[in-house]
């Protein structure tokens, strides 16, 4: 199963090697890892999503924890939250599908943000499911291109404001 | 006070009580030794190689139930230390490791001795610095300081650039303690689960307690001396938890695991509670998981949470420090009738069947004569290999924290430089016998001119089969006595060699009647010295839990 970590840590060089160097040494597999600043810009926030079964996320929890640059990690996965990726996708169209695809796009509320003669770039953000769907229905037109940002996810409600660890 | 950050970092360094650092020079560090030679309080020791350098820091860190500190400089001095440090990391010893650093503007550009030591040893510190602003310095200091020595312990590693040692900094003794947002390690134990745990155990007739080297850095053997003596509760070790029960006793039994007392092991098997204090459940110390204490709860005070349920599937988790739990629990433990428990392990420890195969000058009596003749009292460090085992089977340890091994890591060449630094912790006051074998003594025996320098009281016991012994005994059984690369034919005539050092004394045992007058003699001065000790190499460790087994199915042993 997939489980989906938020993670803040603090803002400093060398965190993200740290964190891709524990779950590598301890043959966790990450599934995606997005980071950014937080509101306040001595913390960034990791979104990390992990494949594995409940005992070794709880382990990849704690081994995170145990990182001095760790500020606190929580296990977002079965609680309230808000998740959202980014795709951008390449897909060849030529003026006898543009329509279709067009159609197609409005579903999934994607946009295109760049068209040339045989292609088109689209965009769009959703649950990860959402993104997958999109894909595949895109597929048959031939996709040249993807790229995903990997997810990242809020808890809902309360700001997530005890700094402290768990 | 203006000073430089080399100066800076000695003074913080004597705040927290350290006399001695062991290191090595050289360029990057030069401004840090410009500081030493002024500096009256800490005492340089001049280690050969920065790996001895970083091993006797841990050990002294380890006796002192501090960090000891070690030093080298960029490049090859930084890699040098790698070994100490991981072993350091493995046994959850704290140590400051100092390393030099080129000019923070020559970063990244290859120059001359960079390497980049804390992307290098990432994986094995609990935390690393580079400090590349000298602003920084101080209050990285103290925060590393903080961290090698609470929570679970570990080496903390600074890297230092050379301009940042020669920087003016403005050095105030902090007074405050250092705390900090992202660290706040669980000292003291939930009160239900502590409460849970007294029901537990007193309900329970055939309880074991299992100690391990997380009761030696929380100082709490007082508190297990009394659940064992008060309560009637057996006690075992891991290989790390020597030294904090007199294993001389009645109650004790020893180590466990791959090469554990069988008593031990059958205990383990066989009780129905069994207590974990500050153990990481090894799998040299539990054999199969799947096997390991079948039949018994397990309660598991670590003060780590992610050691629970690492390994070993726990009933009851108590996060914190042994010390303070185990004086909890102890306020609610109620005499409980064990008598036929306490009988059988009696009875199985009496029968005692260590298999010794004889050969011409066993180890195993020479090491049971030292531990009769030191009345097991004496500090003892060991290296890697069949004479380490020996030495946890058969020295009988007595003495609160007195044994230094490399546990997690087995690492050769640790024990005559631990060695040293247990020598130095306690004042030189005492000898520290190092019980090694002849491949691992060869690892780091340019330490006989260290220990010649500074006249330590180390006893160094040379167990020497001409052989890696434990790596022939695990051919023995696992290649079909295949022997690969394992004899040694041009061993140096250790004494002859540790006599050419300045202040070595040196003796040669051959037969079994040399035993004791050997260690009398070599007990009754202070120098350091060398016994050789002749031995076969056709001793084997016994018991052997095998791979995969469990630890009551042991061969070499009676049974149950
Ligand atoms: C640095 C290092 N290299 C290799 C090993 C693997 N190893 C474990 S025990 C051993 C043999 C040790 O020989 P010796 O010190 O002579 O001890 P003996 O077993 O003969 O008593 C070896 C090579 C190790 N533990 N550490
Ligand atoms: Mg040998």
């Amino acid at each position: 199963m997939k489980y989906t970590l938020s993670v803040l840590v603090e803002n400093r060089p060398g965190v993200l090697t740290r964190i891709a160097g524990l779950f590598a040494r301890r043959g966790y597999n990450i599934d995606s890892l997005s980071v950014g600043r937080t509101e306040d810009d001595r913390f960034s926030r990791m979104t990390i999503v992990v494949d594995g079964d409940s005992d070794i996320v709880e382990q990849v929890a704690k081994q995170l924890n145990k990182l001095i640059d760790v500020i606190k990690v929580t296990d977002i996965t079965s609680v309230p939250h808000v998740e959202r990726e980014l795709v951008f996708i390449q897909v060849s169209s030529d003026s006898g599908n543009r329509g279709e695809i067009m159609d197609l796009l409005n579903i999934f509320r994607g946009r295109v943000i760049d068209m040339s003669k045989n292609n088109m770039i689209v965009e769009s953000t959703g649950d990860s499911a959402k993104i997958d769907a999109m894909i595949s229905s895109l597929r048959p037109y031939g996709i040249k291109e993807v790229m995903r940002t990997g997810k990242i996810g809020l808890l809902r409600g309360t700001k997530e404001d005890d700094r402290r660890k768990g | 006070m203006k000073m430089t950050g080399a100066e800076a970092l000695l003074k913080i360094l004597e705040g927290y009580g350290i006399k001695h650092i062991f290191g090595y020079p050289g360029g990057a560090v030069l401004p840090l030794y410009d500081a030493i030679l002024k500096n009256d309080n800490i005492e340089h020791i001049l280690v050969r190689n920065e790996q001895a350098g970083a091993h006797a820091a841990a050990a002294y860190g380890k006796h002192l139930g501090r960090a000891g500190v070690c030093i080298g400089t960029s490049g090859p001095g930084a890699t040098n230390l790698v070994t100490g440090i991981a072993n350091a990391y493995m046994d959850s010893i704290p140590l400051i490791a100092i390393t030099g650093q080129v000019d923070a503007s020559f970063i990244g550009r290859d120059a001359f001795q960079e390497a980049d030591i804390t992307g290098i040893t990432m994986p094995v510190v609990k935390h690393n610095y580079l400090v590349k602003n000298p602003k920084k310095l101080i209050d990285t200091i103290y925060e590393a300081w903080h961290i090698a020595n609470t929570g679970r312990k570990g080496p903390v590693l600074i890297d230092i650039p050379r301009n940042v040692f020669e920087a003016i900094v403005d050095f105030e003794p902090k007074v405050e303690e250092v705390s900090l947002q992202s660290y706040k390690p669980t000292v003291k134990g939930n009160k239900s689960q502590i409460k849970k745990a007294i029901k537990m155990i007193n309900s329970s007739t055939k309880p074991l307690l299992l100690v391990g080297g997380g009761v030696l850095f929380s100082q709490a053997d007082d508190e297990v001396k009394q659940i064992v003596d008060e309560f009637k509760i057996p006690v075992a070790t891991t290989l790390m938890g020597i030294g904090s029960y007199d294993e001389t006793k009645e109650l004790a039994l020893g180590m466990i695991g791959m090469h554990g007392k069988p008593y031990a092991n059958y205990a383990v098997h066989h009780c129905d509670l069994l207590i974990s204090v500050g153990t990481r459940f090894g799998d040299r110390a539990t054999g199969s998981l799947s096997k390991f204490a079948k039949e018994a709860k397990v309660i598991h005070i670590d003060i780590d949470p992610a050691e629970i349920g690492k390994n070993v599937v726990v009933d009851l988790p108590i996060v914190g420090d042994a010390k303070g739990i185990l004086k909890e629990l102890i306020e609610g433990l109620e005499q409980v009738d064990r008598a036929e428990w306490i009988e059988k392990v009696s009875e199985l420890k009496a029968r005692n069947k260590m298999k010794l195969h004889k050969t011409n000058l066993n180890p195993q009596l020479i090491i049971s004569k030292l531990g009769e003749l030191t009345r097991g009292k004496a500090y003892v460090s060991t290296d890697v290999g069949q004479h380490q085992m020996f030495a946890a089977q058969y020295y009988g340890f007595s003495e609160y924290n007195s044994f230094y091994t490399s546990g997690g890591l087995g690492t050769m060449g640790f024990g005559v430089p631990a060695a040293e630094g247990v020598a130095l912790a306690s004042d030189r006051k005492r000898p520290v016998f190092c019980i090694t074998g002849d491949g691992s003594f060869q690892m780091n025996m340019a330490e006989m001119a260290t220990m010649g320098e500074h006249n330590l009281p180390v006893k160094i016991v040379l167990m020497n089969n001409s052989s890696l012994c434990l790596v022939k005994q695990l051919q023995h059984f696992q290649c079909e006595r295949r022997y690969s690369e394992v004899g040694f034919t041009g061993n140096p005539d250790f004494k002859a060699l540790a006599e050419s050092y300045p202040n070595m004394v040196t003796y040669r045992i051959e037969k079994e009647e040399d035993i004791e007058p050997v260690i009398l003699e070599a007990m009754s001065h202070n120098k350091p010295t060398l016994i050789e000790c002749v031995i076969s190499d056709e001793n084997l460790v016994y018991p052997i839990v095998p791979a995969k087994k469990g630890l009551d199915e042991m061969i070499g042993v009676e049974k149950w």
